[in-house]
């Protein structure tokens, strides 16, 4: 009996702990010191050094997207419309989710890689015998510097997407530029700009606290440290699913 | 706390235990003030365990830890920063920061919690250095540094905010002889100069025995002997008598 309870008090005390992280996080964030110059370091690590990946991405994405549904909507002679399907799910969906699985993958790993070395070789211990917080200098100011960063690079991601779709429009499927453009700006509403920004926002707390947490509680050596890196962007991928899910849903259910 | 005020540590009646696996049974120890005490036992005896309880890493199951007359074990995180100040440890592994130069490592805590000036730390730390003997290396990286100069930085570290208590966890495990009596050095250089009392905890007879006041034997998680080089060398404890002859 007990063993077959061990997964599940394992999974509530993993749930307890991230929690308890989280609040933590957030309640440091507010408190001095503020450790400006480090969040700045991290944004820089986080945002500058993550936009070749985003661009790439985003705009590979945008051109497959207007490339695909192009010769599909030609078929019912809606081809034109291209840019209001490729402008709608770049900003709606496609845009904070894709964005957000990049920098699970680019900047989660290595959040946890980097606290989980540096819990296995007793760093956070000396940093605490050295009278600093952990949880407030490296977890606070990741986490501000993700919610900061990744709506930003959702922006720039929706923006070379439609770029992307543009340069197949125009291209291959015949579209002209003012059209495209025309039909991009009259699609996207208010409520998909604040769905397209809400998400990365929620995204990024479920990032910065997993990675986080993942990283602090490795243990095991590099082996565990390789472990936790992989489970970091696992479960941060699959809430991200779980969350775009439901936020769709919540918003849904306000503005309809 | 125990009477005798002449005590700076005392563990009273500490417990601690990882799922199923007990390394503190009771543990009672006093630590006079200035003294070095070294503490022998076996490797995963529960020594390292012990230094990170009387630092408020690892909190105890149960029993008392004072500090200078102070409960440390009902302490939280951030009431346990005035103790800290009072303790510096050198890890196992030294703990240097990866990231950050041997400068940097020293002026860690300093830069952290002192209002002191950009040139003040400086200072304190070419001086912190020039005591290691490792003044020039405040560029390096940590990964560019043997293993018994991290060592030595750590103790740089360790010192800089001046702490009363040194806690050492295995300075000289995986160091050469020569490393090892350069560190075992500068423990004693480390009490006699600065006055602190010092914990060391160590399952290397030499090393201990070239550093120590007094030597405690730890087993099971209790205290098995505790006295002078001499007592322990002399005493009738079967364990202890093992561990002092080591493997024939």
């Amino acid at each position: 009996m007990k063993d077959r309870l061990q997964p599940i008090i394992r999974f509530l005390i993993h749930l307890h702990g991230i929690t308890e992280l989280f609040g933590r996080t957030v309640f440091y964030s507010f408190i001095k010191p503020f450790y400006l110059r480090d969040t700045i370091e991290q944004m820089h690590s986080i945002g500058v050094r993550s936009l070749i990946i985003i661009i790439m991405t985003s705009g590979f994405t945008g051109m497959v997207l207007s490339l695909q549904s192009g010769y599909e909507m030609a078929i019912y002679g809606a081809k034109m419309y291209v840019g209001t399907l490729v402008s709608v799910s770049l900003v709606r969906e496609l845009g904070p989710v894709l964005v957000s699985l990049v920098v699970a993958g680019r900047v989660g790993a290595g959040i946890t890689a980097e606290l989980g070395s540096m819990n296995v070789t007793e760093q956070l211990d000396a940093m605490r015998a050295l009278g600093t917080n952990p949880i407030k200098k490296l977890a606070s100011t990741r986490f501000k510097a993700i919610l900061v960063m990744l709506p930003l690079l959702t922006i720039i991601g929706d923006m070379v997407g439609i770029l992307g779709g543009l340069v197949v429009a125009t291209s291959s499927l015949g579209i002209s530029s003012s059209f495209y453009w025309t039909t991009v700006v009259r699609a996207i509403t208010f409520n998909d700009i604040v769905t397209g920004l809400i998400k990365p926002f929620v995204f990024a707390m479920i990032i910065a606290t997993i990675s986080c947490y993942m990283g602090f509680t490795a243990r095991g050596g590099t082996k565990g440290v390789g472990e936790a890196t992989t489970q970091s962007v696992v479960v941060s991928s699959i809430l991200i699913f779980i969350f775009d899910f439901f936020i769709t849903k919540l918003i849904f259910a306000i503005t309809w | 706390m125990t009477d005798n005020n002449s005590y700076i540590i005392d563990f009273q009646n500490v417990y601690k235990s990882f799922d199923d696996k007990k390394v503190l049974r009771g543990l009672n120890l006093s630590i006079r003030r200035g003294e070095t005490l070294v503490v022998l036992g076996r490797s995963g005896c529960g020594k390292s365990v012990m230094l990170k309880i009387l630092l408020g890493l690892l909190p105890a199951d149960s029993g008392q830890v004072f500090v200078e007359n102070t409960e440390i074990t009902e302490l939280v995180e951030g009431s346990l920063f005035t103790i800290r100040q009072k303790i510096g440890m050198l890890f196992q592994g030294a703990a240097l920061f990866d990231s950050l130069t041997v400068a940097e490592n020293v002026a860690f805590a300093l830069k952290e919690h002192s209002k002191k000036s950009a040139a003040e730390i400086d200072e304190i730390v070419k001086k912190n250095l020039q005591f290691v003997d490792l003044e020039g290396t405040e560029q390096l990286m940590p990964s560019d540094l043997s293993g018994g100069m991290r060592k030595r930085v750590a103790l740089a570290r360790a010192m800089a905010y001046q702490p009363q208590i040194m806690l050492y966890d295995e300075p000289t495990t995986g160091l050469d002889p020569i490393t090892a009596t350069t560190i075992n050095a500068l423990i004693r250089k480390t009490q006699k100069e600065l006055g602190v009392t010092s914990i060391v905890v160590t399952h290397e007879l030499d090393s201990g025995f070239s550093v120590a006041d007094r030597v405690a034997v730890i087993n099971d998680g209790v205290i098995i002997e505790i006295g002078t080089i001499e007592e322990i060398k002399n005493s009738g404890n079967e364990f202890v008598q093992r561990f002092i002859a080591g493997p024939k």
